[in-house]
């Protein structure tokens, strides 16, 4: 068996792979956040909640009406990104205009509200959902062995971070986010409704989230807490990578799950935390970010 | 109509009525005061130290938020720091008497909140808030992994020990005036920097930082001074926390307890003094009742409900309101 750094090859590329899927998540997660930032300034505390709805949604469809995965991966993300929308216009939308500190505890509020009762209904022991049955096996690379569904993940993952990106860099669409990024009185006065456009960009920056939830549903445990564990990573990440770029978003999402992945096969001790170090000696060296613009 | 005004008389009028308004808050702190000696007699001493720890945490967390407009969410880590600490070393070094312990534990509070200052204070807004929670976050994994903290289970049997060598404070009573005058002090302390031109800058720092750059003020150093003092007083809490309850546990270090403590603060009246100590009151009260009802498994989505209206109805607190009300109706 080869071996690299006292650890043989199959290990290392294993926990890389995981790496990369955990990255994929990170990166799906923070890219959501970026875009509801861009628009609405909001951090959207409840971002991990809607992540954990989606694979929620996934497994309750699959137990009550047999929807199986393919439907789920639509119809999920649509009824959060629903959801979402509601949270939008009946919370968001009175406080818009002031403090951005405000938003981020309202939707601190409406998390801890979301996962309470949720808590209540499925307990914290974890769902199961089966991998629907294409998925099943894998393929043997020689170096390793690579689950199909894993493979999946990385490329749906990827194709979406990819799609986003060009619709938000390359499209009249797109171009009008920017704007009103920018500024967005200035736009409404170039007749785009701009409340409109903000309740449609909360809304896909909830799908997105919803959707990284599906994919998660077959490999993850399912627990009304999972959202909030994986959420505070995904703050260290976009300080890493900084708010100014939707590419900085997906590249350091992915870039943060390969630095686990090996974390954790030459120093396990150490994986869960080394996100927040990388985050700590990025800011003494580069405070706004690896990717960031704002001052 | 257009008698001549002597200015000495309006002097003399505006410092009359100032010492009827100091007297009248003379007699509401001094009946506050005797409601404070007189409480251990009439409730349970633990749960009111609960309350003046959770008090005086809220204070300190009051005292960046509320007046120098910075909102931290990772607070919880200074707690469980001040906690960790007295607890070890209470523990293991049976020469140590009680308050220095505290005094150690609020010291490594201290540095840490000069750390935690010092990487995020050019950050503002909601990145401040994203910077601090991820540091915090970065203390629980320390805590989690660390022998001494006892992982999951927490640390236990922290002894009280004796004060100064002298007073046993296994007792409790004499276990909660302790608590009581260091939780006065700290709460004076707060209410002479709000008032000092120290808390006058750091209100103008809330109130337009480019406005206070502009004047002059080097506004990271006063921002980073109000973190430490902040992050101290949070670790005093803590610190007491641990020998009032002989136990310290992640709880007090998960993200969780950040958000609670600032409930905490924006439910009483943040920037408002009072607010965070009727804030700690009623939020440590609705836990306790809930826990003991049938609505024991809802706190948290209450909590989190009391959040959002908070948010969207109650902006300035039950504090702040009251003083509203006051102004309007009585002033």
């Amino acid at each position: 068996m080869s071996m690299v750094f006292g650890v043989p090859l199959a290990v290392l590329s294993g926990q890389l792979m995981i790496g990369i899927i955990n990255g994929a998540f990170y990166a799906l997660l923070s890219l959501g956040l970026a875009v509801i930032f861009g628009l609405l300034k909001i951090i959207n505390f409840a971002h991990g909640a809607m992540y954990m709805l989606g694979a929620l949604v996934t497994v309750v469809l699959f137990d009550l009406l047999s929807v199986n995965y393919w439907v789920a991966l639509f119809v999920a993300p649509v009824l959060v990104g629903a959801f979402g929308l509601l949270i939008e216009y009946f919370l968001l939308r009175r406080i818009a205009g002031q403090d951005h500190i405000y938003s981020l505890l309202l939707t601190f509020g409406a998390a801890l509200i979301i996962q309470g009762v949720l808590t209540n209904i499925y307990g914290v022991s974890g769902l199961r959902y089966s991998m629907p049955d294409m998925f099943k096996g894998g393929i043997n690379l020689g170096f390793m062995f690579l689950p199909y569904y894993r493979a999946w993940v990385i490329v749906v993952a990827l194709l979406v971070c990819f799609g986003t990106w060009f619709i938000i860099e390359k499209t009249k669409l797109g171009s009008y986010l920017r704007a009103g990024t920018e500024d967005s009185q200035l736009m409404q006065g170039f007749g785009i409704n701009a409340p409109l456009l903000v309740s449609l960009t909360y809304g896909f920056g909830v799908m997105l989230a919803a959707f990284a939830g599906v994919l998660a549903a077959p490999i993850y445990s399912i627990t009304p807490v999972m959202g909030s564990n994986i959420l505070i990573v995904v703050f260290a990440v976009v300080v890493i990578g900084g708010m100014g770029s939707i590419g900085g978003a997906i590249i350091t999402g992915i870039l943060m799950g390969v630095i686990e992945g090996l974390t954790k096969t030459f120093y396990p001790p150490a994986s869960s935390a080394v996100i927040f170090l990388v985050m700590v000696v990025v800011l003494m060296i580069r405070p706004t970010g690896l990717f960031g613009k704002e001052a | 109509m257009n008698q001549p005004v002597n200015p000495a008389d309006i002097h003399k009028a505006i410092v009359e009525q100032q010492k009827i308004q100091d007297r009248k808050k003379l007699m509401v702190n001094g009946v506050l005061l005797l409601l404070l000696l007189a409480a251990p007699f009439v409730m349970y001493p633990v749960f009111l130290m609960k309350i003046l720890c959770f008090a005086l945490f809220a204070v300190a967390f009051n005292l960046l938020f509320g007046f120098t407009g910075l909102l931290s969410f990772g607070h919880a880590a200074f707690l469980a720091t001040g906690g960790y600490t007295t607890g070890y070393l209470l523990s293991n070094f049976s020469g140590l008497t009680t308050e220095m312990g505290i005094i150690a534990g609020t010291a490594m509070a201290t540095l840490l909140g000069l750390a935690f200052a010092l990487l995020s204070i050019r950050r503002q807004g909601i990145y401040f808030a994203m910077v601090t929670l991820a540091l915090a976050q970065l203390v629980f994994f320390f805590f989690v992994q660390s022998e001494f903290t006892g992982g999951e289970d927490g640390m236990h049997g922290i002894p009280r020990g004796e004060l100064f060598g002298l007073i046993n404070l296994e007792d409790n009573l004499n276990m909660y005036y302790f608590v009581l005058v260091v939780f006065i002090a700290c709460y004076l302390l707060v209410q002479r920097i709000v008032g000092s031109p120290y808390g006058q800058i750091l209100k103008a720092i809330k109130q337009n930082e480019p406005r206070a750059v502009s004047l002059g003020y080097n506004v990271d150093r006063y921002k980073i001074l109000a973190f430490v003092i902040s992050a101290a007083l949070a670790g005093l809490a803590g610190s007491m926390k641990s020998v009032v309850f002989q136990l310290a546990s992640l709880n007090d270090a998960h993200w969780h307890m950040s958000g609670e403590v600032i409930l905490m603060t924006l439910v009483g009246g943040m920037g408002t003094l009072l607010g965070p100590v009727v804030g700690a009151t009623f939020v440590v009260n609705i836990e306790y009742l809930l826990s003991q009802g049938p609505l024991r498994d809802w706190v948290d989505p209450i909590l989190g409900g009391t959040f959002v209206l908070t948010v969207l109805a109650f902006r300035s607190g039950i504090v702040g309101e009251i003083q509203k009300f006051i102004k309007k109706n009585l002033g």
